[in-house]
């Protein structure tokens, strides 16, 4: 069998994805943007300097912790959780802030935007601002606004303008919408980081790279542990960083089973969830083709998760590469299984998820008690929950007073 | 393309440029776009554009982003858009017609059957505002094929090897974006367009230059007459079109409206 290869070609085609489609006004930026990373990739002083900070700043390399009571309670495979939640701001968002912000600074632009959906790339984006002194503006839907207010105040006190986005769902994808505007407006003295590996050419890419780290250090991790590789690889998928960040390094490894878990929101046969691989299909939109949520004359549907961060009706190119080669899988759990499941990690291994994790643990509940002892899984905990508490306890107390 | 070189050698003979009007289908009026876009060639227009609306207009502004979320609540689709060009067509022979979106609905129709399908109903070029000549390799292919021009976009961060790549794949005209940004009326021309569609005209291959985003005024008409081959007025007459979508009169006052701007046109 042919080993597994994932590159995009120069001009960010992986497959019959990815790309660049956007207006022309932005094709020098993305030019320029591709060169400098590219340049930066083989410059020693760039590289050390990012593994500095990754090192002294973030916190990393964030432990591997084995999930004895997990992995007791379900009776199965050998639980093992990559702790992003660990990682300075309280998730993986961070490590690609860090490596864009180099970036940035490296082609001397001042200015930041960003968007954001549950708020955890805003809060990186404007630590980084902060850190290197960069003015910063975040887009993020005013339906998000309000069920991320923790999120909110935390980019506000670092420094970062937060716009409030009033058009089409008012959630990630219109943030994105105002953001890329903002870009073709302000192109010449601005950056764009994008959070997640979605976007034109060469976003994807360079997002992953600087996300897999978390797939570099699991893997040295596990085989140190456990004397092998992991039988099967975890991460929730939206946009899909932290998931295409920890699968990436594994990719070549063809025993590991990677899982993608997306949020079904209300269910998949409802049409009220986002899950864009499971039940998609292949079209463009914010600068790649990719798998989307979209209706028969190719109008983009309205996502729904419970998650903000999962609430998006596209994902990155590459993940929609890996699913149509077979690489990777990718299922879906509903709003009501990932609540669950937030509760239940914080009772049995005293770790509070980001509501976007808790779908990634809603099915290793249903998976580790299929497989054997002998098995082993790695599940990426890309983020902490605290922003998610105040939601989760309004939604609780609502489904108390329905059943009272 | 014939309607093309047509108009534009037209205009050349009269000493004119070209007043280019974009209309998004289906806003004010579904059923009756092939009213306005009659109304606009009337008024004067010499080329018309019409938007095929999109959930996700990333190169619009709020003027035009708020007219197609109308037009797709009011349930405009692309086979509709289609429709009214071939209803416009019927009483007008002339015109050269642009469709004007974002490259997934196209896509979703299908790329033969939609060059196939807008061909026959009259369609003369289309602009897709997020497929740039990198991406653009088939879509040229099928138009040149179906006989639709492709008019592609320049930009002011446009560098000169682009503008010789975009010189040429394009056909119909060359779209040069006034500024960096989205679409949508501004109070000013910016001072070094003049020199920037100089260097795009050199590598046009012939292809008239035409420059949008902004211009809502006559002046502003004007001053783009004076150095390209013609303006492209968008926002203004869609806001226009909106204010006055319970006016019965609202073709003739459109009319007035592309009558005055097109006045800017002539030397």
């Amino acid at each position: 069998m042919a080993t597994f290869t994932s590159t995009a070609d120069a001009l960010g085609h992986f497959g019959a994805f990815g790309g660049r489609f956007v207006p022309e006004t932005l094709i020098p930026a993305l030019d320029e943007l591709a060169e400098q990373y590219e340049a930066a990739k083989k410059d020693p002083a760039f590289q050390a300097e990012f593994e500095s900070l990754l090192g002294e700043y973030v916190g990393r390399p964030t432990p591997l912790t084995f999930a004895d009571k997990m992995t007791a309670e379900l009776g199965g495979a050998r639980i093992y959780l990559k702790r992003e939640d660990l990682c300075h701001t309280g998730a993986h968002k961070i490590n690609n802030t860090i490596g864009q912000i180099l970036l940035a600074r490296r082609m001397g632009k001042p200015r930041i935007i960003a968007e954001t959906g549950a708020g955890q790339h805003g809060v990186a984006t404007a630590t980084v601002c902060a850190k290197f002194g960069f003015s910063c503006v975040v887009y993020m839907g005013a339906e998000d606004v309000k069920r991320q207010a923790l999120n909110v105040f935390r980019m506000r006190l670092l420094g970062a303008e937060v716009r409030a986005v009033e058009s089409g769902t008012r959630t990630l994808k219109d943030a994105t919408n105002e953001a890329l505007r903002d870009w073709v407006t302000n192109v010449r003295d601005t950056h764009y980081i994008i959070g997640s590996v979605v976007g034109p050419h060469p976003f994807p890419t360079l997002v992953r790279d600087f996300q897999s780290v978390i797939g570099r250090e699991a893997r040295e991790q596990i085989l140190a542990k456990e004397g092998k590789l992991p039988d099967a690889v975890l991460a929730c998928v939206g946009g899909g960083s932290n998931a295409m960040g920890i699968f990436y390094p594994f990719g070549q490894d063809e025993s590991v089973r990677l899982i993608g878990i997306e949020a079904a929101g209300e269910g998949v046969t409802t049409g009220r969830h986002a899950a864009t691989l499971t039940a998609g299909r292949p079209g463009v939109l914010h600068g790649s083709q990719t798998y989307l949520l979209q209706d028969e004359h190719g109008q983009i549907a309205e996502a729904h998760s419970v998650s903000a961060g999962l609430d998006y009706p596209g994902v990155g190119p590459e993940h929609a590469y890996f699913k149509d080669r077979g690489r990777a899988e990718y299922v879906s759990v509903t709003d009501a299984e990932a609540l669950d499941a937030f509760g239940w990690v914080a009772r049995t291994e005293g770790i509070i998820p980001a509501l976007e994790t808790a779908h990634a643990f809603a099915y290793v509940r249903k998976l580790a008690p299929t497989l054997g002892k002998d098995k082993v899984l790695v599940v990426n905990l890309s983020g902490r929950g605290d922003k998610d508490v105040d939601a989760v306890s309004k939604r609780l107390a609502m489904l108390d007073a329905a059943e009272g | 393309m014939k309607r093309f070189d047509e108009t534009f050698s037209a205009l050349r003979a009269k000493n004119e440029k070209a007043l280019v009007a974009f209309v998004t289908a289906g806003d004010p009026w579904p059923q009756r776009t092939h009213e306005i876009m009659a109304a606009v060639a009337r008024g004067g227009a010499d080329v018309i554009e019409v938007g095929i609306p999109f959930s996700d207009p990333l190169a619009d502004g709020p003027t035009i982003q708020a007219s197609s979320h109308r037009a797709l609540e009011a349930g405009m689709t692309p086979p509709m858009v289609l429709d009214a060009v071939r209803k416009f067509r019927a009483g007008n022979d002339t015109t050269p017609v642009v469709l004007m979106g974002a490259w997934n609905p196209i896509l979703q129709y299908g790329v033969q059957r939609f060059v196939r399908d807008a061909a026959d109903a009259g369609v003369d070029g289309t602009i897709v505002t997020d497929l740039t000549p990198e991406e653009a390799g088939e879509w040229k292919r099928v138009c040149d094929a179906g006989g639709l021009a492709t008019v592609f976009l320049l930009a002011p961060t446009s560098t000169v090897a682009r503008m010789a790549l975009v010189g040429k794949m394009a056909s119909g005209f060359l779209y040069c974006v006034s500024r960096t940004g989205v679409t949508g009326a501004r109070e000013e021309i910016p001072d070094d367009l003049p020199p920037l569609i100089d260097a795009i005209r050199q590598r046009a291959e012939g292809t008239p230059v035409c420059v949008g985003f902004g211009i809502s005024r006559p002046e502003h008409v004007r001053a783009v007459a004076a150095f390209a081959d013609g303006a492209v007025v968008g926002s203004a007459l869609v806001d226009l079109l909106h204010r006055e979508r319970d006016n019965p009169d609202l073709p003739d006052t459109a009319a007035q409206f592309i009558a005055t701007l097109k006045a800017g046109t002539r030397a």
